[in-house]
């Protein structure tokens, strides 16, 4: 049986990021951080670059947003810093 | 969605389903003369498939009514077989088949000239709609993209002065009847995802006589041409191997 042709084409990609929210342990070089999620899981993410851009600054102790891969749970990408 | 690359187990059980489709396919291509039904080969192939213990992959798959798709002339794919169908000389009728066995699929069709009296034009419609698979097969390696396939497909077609349908396309099979990736017949070399070994896909050439332009019937299924002009349709189930591609389905 014939598939239709999907005009989206990327249909992959994109938005498959999971968002969770974590607490900064400790910062490591190159504006990485450990950080560690409510389930305990501690996981090595960097700062996004809207935030280096406009100079939002990340202490340990902060609360974060971070999103992780779903090709490698351990990673992230700290999206958004709470009060 | 990423795809799926089977293992050498999973391979010989698609190799099983495939020959399957095959033996379905020969057993309903003698049966198609003038005088018979499109519900006479649904029927038939309804039967031999339960003989050789396979179920039917297309019946309830998005709501589809039967076990096969039978597309007479200006009919392209989808073609929902009927009691009120009846095949008439000279007609070509394109007989699309999918089993599953053990949880994988099969999937193989193939068009079928209705009696002796065939037009040239029309026999050449379907030998080089049937060639044009073959040219697409060829491109299955390892390291190829999906692209090389379409390409290949689409100029053997072209060069023939006939065109290929671009709504419809080929897919990726396995324990889906579709998977990732689509298989365009048309394309550019190089473009798309790579092929690697364990890939399974089942590439479906659709041609026109006429211009590309495809529409669907009010039954929601039956794509018939824009132009009325006639179509073909031939597929196999290909997977990458080391060696070059298998056909699954042969």
């Amino acid at each position: 049986m014939a598939e239709e042709l999907r005009a989206d084409k990327e249909s992959m990609s994109k938005e498959d990021a999971i968002e969770v929210m974590a607490t900064v342990i400790e910062p490591l070089p190159n504006a990485m951080f450990k950080v560690e999620l409510e389930n305990k899981h501690q996981v090595l993410a960097h700062v996004s670059g809207k935030m280096r851009k406009n100079f939002i600054r990340i202490l340990p102790g902060d609360k974060v947003a971070v999103e992780l891969s779903p090709y490698d749970l351990n990673r992230g990408r700290i999206v958004y810093r709470y009060k | 969605m990423a795809i799926v690359c089977k293992s050498a187990a999973e391979i010989e059980k698609m190799r099983r389903s495939g020959r399957i489709v095959r033996q379905v396919l020969d057993h309903l291509k003698t049966l198609v003369a003038p005088g018979a039904t499109t519900m006479d080969l649904e029927r038939a192939a309804d039967a031999k498939m339960k003989e050789l213990g396979a179920k039917p992959a297309f019946q309830g798959y998005y709501d589809y009514p039967c076990v096969l798709c039978t597309s007479i002339n200006e009919e392209i794919v989808h073609g929902i077989p009927s009691e009120k169908r009846v095949l008439q000389a000279g007609d070509i009728v394109s007989i699309d088949c999918g089993v599953v066995l053990d949880g994988y699929y099969g999937d193989a069709a193939i068009t079928v000239p209705v009696g002796d009296s065939l037009t040239p034009e029309l026999r050449k419609l379907l030998e080089v709609t049937e060639a044009s698979l073959y040219r697409g097969i060829e491109q299955v390696r390892i390291g190829n993209a999906v692209g090389d396939v379409g390409a290949a497909v689409q100029a053997h077609v072209e060069a023939n002065g006939f065109s290929v349908v671009r709504e419809f396309v080929g897919h990726g099979i396995g324990t889906r009847l579709h998977e990732e990736p689509q298989v365009p017949n048309f394309g550019v070399r190089g473009h798309g995802p790579r092929l690697r070994e364990g890939m399974v896909i089942a590439i479906e050439p659709m041609v026109n006589s006429g211009k590309p332009g495809t529409r669907v019937l009010d039954d929601k299924w039956t794509a018939v041409t824009a132009d009325g002009s006639y179509s073909a349709h031939f597929e196999h189930c290909v997977a990458v191997t080391k060696n070059g591609p298998e056909i699954l389905t042969q």
